[in-house]
């Protein structure tokens, strides 16, 4: 056997994995459900969203960039984590204009599917109704500052041939935002515009001349929460 | 034991929510059982007559009308509801929040499709008798101080029955995963 397999315990559930796995891979093997924002299977971590922040031996750590290890003791569905997690999907819901109303994504959205698995009837803080652009300029992409949560997903996975990033950040701290290269993105093939809107987890990256395609009742989290198909 | 008292109102909204307290359907002569209603636009008592237990209020304040209706309210009524998404944040009126006031005047009597033409000597409606606009849209907890919150747009009529019933009957809400939606 080449691989060294490694037991840990989530909430009190014994699991089993390979060593050096990130936790919420770990998890999800094991049927244990772990939220993230900013993560994608795959995908190098990037720990920003901090949602999937889990208790390891009682620290906070994130469970995208955590290799599991022996002995391990985390601990995932408690008041204390969960606390967290829906203070910082109800900051994100107040820093941005969150129109769900309006927004394509809503029902398929991943920020609102946390917020409705929280139960998250109103946020705690003060709307900031921040001043942002929607940009229109891309023949395949609509890319609206409004709805973006800086997750990197976008810049991260979408791709050329060549492993060039077709977006990247632009400006600094709290004026940051997604930037795409117009050279490259004039040619992006229609697969590769409606990867860039799947891999979008909110309404920030939406493909032009389509729209509004499922009807309310078959979206993804119509009816079940998010994570369903993880948890066992 | 006399029954508690409801009233409603719609500031910046689109009556959607009042809607959508019509579709609990023939529950709605079960809910005349259990309340009497007072200012409400769905018995058209256009002023408090008496103090009242639930309050419901769907959309935000765009205007110095929708904070002195909103104030009565919170002063006549025990329990204050904010009721849909603009209640909660302002929903799609709130669109407007990035843009200055006069543009928004602008672009609705001298600049738009419809009013560019029709408008030659751009009057912009200016009546002491109407509400003046605030300079944005506020959600309503950031006027006065609102108990409970329903979102939705409209908010699910299954949300809107078990709030009032879990209100009047004292229980607590139960909130299966289907009646939270932001749209």
């Amino acid at each position: 056997m080449s691989k060294n397999f490694v037991e840990f315990i989530i909430d009190g559930k014994k699991c089993m994995s390979e060593e050096g796995k990130y936790i919420i891979d770990a998890a999800k093997d094991n049927g244990v459900y772990i939220p993230t924002l900013c993560n994608i299977e795959g995908l190098k971590p990037k720990g920003a969203c901090r949602i999937c922040s889990v208790l390891v031996n009682g620290r906070p750590m994130t469970a995208c960039t955590t290799p599991v290890t022996s002995g391990m003791e985390i601990e995932n569905n408690i008041a204390q984590i969960e606390g967290i997690r829906k203070t910082i999907i109800e900051a994100l819901f107040v820093e941005g204009n969150h129109f769900c109303p309006s927004c394509e994504k809503s029902g398929s959205c991943e920020l609102q599917a946390l917020a409705y698995k929280y139960k998250m009837l109103v946020p705690r803080f003060p709307f900031m109704f921040p001043i942002r652009e929607v940009d229109a300029s891309n023949p395949k992409l609509i890319k609206d500052h409004n709805r973006c949560i800086l997750c990197k997903r976008c810049i991260r996975g979408i791709r050329d041939e060549n492993d060039r990033s077709y977006f990247a950040f632009k400006k600094r701290g709290h004026e940051v935002e997604i930037n795409i290269n117009h050279e490259m993105a004039n040619k992006m093939t229609d697969r590769l515009a409606r990867e860039s809107m799947d891999i979008c987890p909110v309404g920030a990256l939406l493909i032009k001349e389509s729209g509004f395609r499922t009807p309310i009742g078959q979206r993804k989290y119509d009816h079940l929460p998010i994570g369903s198909d993880i948890e066992k | 034991m006399s029954k508690p008292i409801l009233a409603t109102a719609s500031l910046a909204g689109c009556f959607g929510c009042h809607m959508s307290l019509l579709d609990i359907d023939e529950r709605i002569l079960e809910l005349i059982e259990l309340v009497d209603f007072n200012k409400s636009p769905i018995n058209d008592i256009k002023k408090f007559t008496r103090p009242c237990d639930i309050g419901l209020i769907e959309g935000g304040c765009c205007n110095n009308d929708n904070v002195h209706v909103l104030k009565d309210f919170r002063k006549h009524c025990k329990i204050l509801v904010s009721v849909g998404e603009c209640a909660i944040m302002g929903g799609l009126p709130a669109l407007r929040n990035g843009l200055p006031v006069s543009d928004c005047l602008e672009e609705a009597y001298l600049n738009g499709p419809s009013t560019k033409d029709e408008n030659p000597e751009g009057i912009m409606p200016n009546d002491v008798e109407l509400p003046i606009l605030l300079d944005k849209v506020y959600p309503c907890h950031e006027v006065v101080k609102m108990d409970y919150y329903l979102p939705g747009c409209p908010p699910d009529a299954e949300l809107l029955w078990g709030a009032l019933t879990a209100l009047i009957k004292g229980n607590e809400l139960e909130l299966p995963y289907e009646v939270i939606k932001y749209d």
